[in-house]
């Protein structure tokens, strides 16, 4: 199939649209929550969706996406409310909390699961797509449901901006303010239970956690300003989203949330190497450049060192002379400086190995290294 | 005996209380040191593992296959933790990164290559305890269901590491600085901990699915730890509680002929909200009644103090009458009322016409309040 006719297949251009819509939802509200150190509430909080999923479906006795969709948003917002509970009226602790509810609500899914397939309608319902995601399986109209969804979400953040950046970033400060410090928390946890229901069918319930915060944990190695990283967790949501699905409508029985999954962690894995300023080989090589300078200085501060305590101005200093002062090999620093004009080769006795001087630039350098560092000791 | 294990229902309850007992023995440990998460992030991850194993050697259970698999799940947390500790990444969003790759990769692989396998997508999540009784093997004369055998194995395993290493794990858990002092190896004993946890998940996978298996690992422990401030009281619970929710839950789901797995699990969930609402002592109604009491006992504090108080001056007319508790203390009348009688019931204070007066036990009471110092001393 060519790239065109890729483009132009119904089915796919669905795929694609759904794929940047959830890419976006879960980019900007997965800033928040990774912001917030909630990275794990949407585990659960996708988690406890499956719930809510099956009872929409008996409800409606279809799979109607509405309800379905409903259920899932009232199943992750209860979810949402027994961690706050446990933490806030219980001895215990966030992690333990989390994961109970995570379990619990995934174990009466799992039953209702079981309640549906009785009936007989599991099969046709295709319920079991809300597990890993089933990107081939989203209509037309299905999108427009989750383009509300996203636009009320988006809209939402927006709207309220400033105050859910303050709570994020110093919520003590916020409440010094007057503002509602807990209904503004509460609604960015129940918004990621939004993202989590637009990730449904693309997704999964069981690998929605990772659409959370992997776009935003690349985002946020690129820049430290809250703007640019929730537009950049957006943008990588949906690229990831795109690849993912494009991937897995291509190639038969690839589940997509696994294949999207794995698209924003190849994201972040770029991201936590290569980011400007913040990526583990931006800073090797960063080091590798000062480490360089430092020793090109200490080698000027020698020669200049040397030159006043033979009151020479060019002594030539041997280079296994160099090499003994500083106990490692000088002469790529030396070839380094003599690049840069600030010291020469210089012919002393033949058979002696390689002597250098220093040039007036280089002692002019030299002399201001010196001063800068307090050597005045030579 | 051969009767005994032919008995389906028989088979399902036994391992269904192997597995409970196996995990709670570990999960308290994991509580405690609030890294409950890292099960859900390894019996996630070790999909990755089983699929592996599988591809490489064909084993799909037995010792190859719970060692090897066990690897991936330390694997997890070696990843986990390296992320954390390169400083760019939190470790909730740590957590979150590493595991949803690796059981993504697992998904992927299991529909590419291991279509035919009994490990499909549906096992990994759901399990299928119900069915363990069909596969055997011949052990001692006997046929033995195989997930027994290895849970059995298993469950041995842990208890042998938990009663052999209680003082090591303990201190380890409470105090690692401590034990490391003591050359306890903290790090090893936590290490080897999510070890066995993984080899858990891996020989109990089949029965519950990855999710669930979380729910037992969780859920009986922190039950426990609401009911308890002792770490061999917290241990036997977790067991205790477990091996109540796989009988109940057994009883119920096969009365309602549902998910046998899932309904063990939802059990454990109504066991932890049976003791967050009901618990002696840190129980939420314990505590609001604990509260209360509390308001009531300083309300007759109150009470006597300001007896007391006026006890001697010109001012008694004025101040110990009931119309008082109104205007000065700023009680409500039917709390004026509702403080007098208990006072009055419990032998404090003594109704002369209007006039209030103490008794003598009210008196040492007011005394003992004002001038503490003195109490005991004389």
């Amino acid at each position: 199939m060519s790239l065109f006719a890729l483009l132009a297949d119904y089915t796919l251009q669905n795929v694609a649209i759904g794929a940047a819509i959830l890419g976006a939802v879960s980019g900007v509200l997965g800033s928040f929550a990774v912001l917030r150190q909630q990275s794990l509430v949407g585990d659960a909080l996708s988690h406890a969706a499956l719930p809510g999923v099956c009872l929409g479906f008996l409800v409606a006795g279809t799979r109607d996406l509405g309800w379905i969709m409903a259920g899932a948003l009232g199943s992750g917002g209860l979810a949402a409310l027994a961690i706050l509970g446990l933490t806030r009226f219980s001895r215990l602790k966030t992690d333990a909390a989390i994961g109970a509810a995570l379990s619990i609500f995934f174990a009466v899914g799992v039953v209702l699961l079981t309640v549906i397939q009785r009936r007989g309608g599991a099969s046709q319902a295709g319920l079991e797509t809300f597990l890993f995601g089933q990107a081939a399986a989203i209509l037309r109209q299905d999108l427009w449901i989750m383009g509300a969804i996203a636009a009320a979400a988006l809209g939402a953040v927006a709207l309220f901006w400033k105050e859910f950046k303050l709570v994020t970033f110093d919520p003590v400060f916020a409440r010094t303010l007057g503002l509602p410090v807990a209904v503004l928390e509460v609604a960015l946890t129940v918004m990621v239970a939004l993202a989590v229901v637009v990730g449904l069918q693309m997704v999964g319930v069981v690998l929605m956690a990772a659409m959370v915060i992997a776009p935003a944990v690349a985002a946020r190695q690129w820049t430290r300003r809250l703007g640019p990283m929730v537009w950049l967790a957006a943008a990588i949501g949906i690229g990831s989203g795109i690849a993912g699905a494009l991937v897995s409508a291509l190639g038969p029985g690839l589940a997509t949330g696994p294949l999207i999954v794995l698209s924003a962690s190849a994201a972040v894995a770029v991201s936590i190497l290569f980011a400007p300023g913040r990526g583990i080989v931006w800073e090797a090589v960063e080091r590798a450049r000062e480490r360089r300078a430092l020793r090109g200085r200490q080698v000027l501060a020698t020669l200049l060192r040397l030159a006043r305590e033979h009151d020479d101005p060019s002594y030539p200093a041997e280079q296994g002379m160099l090499d003994l002062y500083h106990g490692l090999g000088t002469r790529a620093a030396l070839e380094r400086l003599e690049g840069r004009g600030q010291v020469a080769r210089t012919a002393h006795m033949p058979g002696e190995g390689r002597h250098w001087r220093l040039t007036p630039a280089g002692r002019e350098e030299a002399e201001r290294v010196l001063a800068e560092f307090g050597g005045e000791r030579g | 005996m051969q009767a005994l294990l032919d008995s389906p229902g028989l088979m399902i309850v036994a391992t269904g209380l192997l597995v409970g007992a196996a995990a709670a023995l570990l999960g308290p440990f994991l509580i405690l040191r609030r890294n409950a998460m890292l099960s859900d992030a390894i019996s996630h991850s070790i999909v990755f593992g089983i699929v592996t194993v599988w591809l490489l050697t064909g084993a799909a259970s037995g010792p190859v296959q719970i060692l090897g698999a066990a690897l991936t799940g330390v694997l997890t947390v070696v990843l986990t933790e390296a992320l954390a500790a390169s400083g760019r990444v939190r470790d909730d969003a740590a957590i979150g990164l590493v595991f949803p790759v690796l059981f993504s990769a697992g998904v992927l692989l299991l529909n590419l290559y291991a279509r035919e396998v009994h490990i499909d997508a549906h096992t990994v999540l759901l399990g299928e305890i119900g069915f363990v009784w069909l596969d055997t093997v011949g052990l001692a004369g006997y046929q033995v269901p195989n997930a027994l055998v290895w849970m059995g194995a298993m469950t041995a395993v842990n208890a042998g590491f938990v009663a052999l290493f209680w003082k090591e794990l303990k201190l380890a858990t409470f105090d690692p600085v401590l034990a490391h002092a003591f050359g306890f190896r903290p790090r090893l004993m936590f290490y080897l901990l999510l070890f066995l946890l993984s080899g858990t998940a891996v020989t109990a996978f089949d029965a519950v699915g990855a999710i669930l298996f979380v729910a037992f690992v969780i859920v009986p422990p922190a039950t426990a730890y609401l009911l308890t401030d002792r770490l061999v009281a917290m241990v036997l619970l977790g067991v205790a509680i477990s091996a109540f929710s796989t009988l109940s839950g057994y009883g119920v789901a096969t009365a309602w002929d549902v998910s046998i797995g899932g309904m063990m699990a939802a059990m454990t969930g109504l066991c932890l909200a049976a003791a967050f609402l009901f618990g002696p002592r840190y129980g939420l109604i314990a505590g609001m009644r604990r509260r209360a009491g509390e308001a009531v006992a300083s309300e007759t504090r109150a009470l006597v103090v300001h007896l007391a108080a006026h006890e001697q001056g010109a001012e008694r007319a004025e101040e110990n009458v009931s119309g008082a508790m109104r205007s000065h203390l700023g009680w409500t009348k039917a709390q004026a009322r509702r403080v007098l009688l208990r006072g009055l019931d419990e032998g404090l204070v003594t109704r002369d016409g209007a006039l209030l007066g103490l008794t003598p036990k009210g008196r040492a009471e007011a005394e003992a309040l004002i001038e503490p110092w003195r109490r005991g001393g004389g």
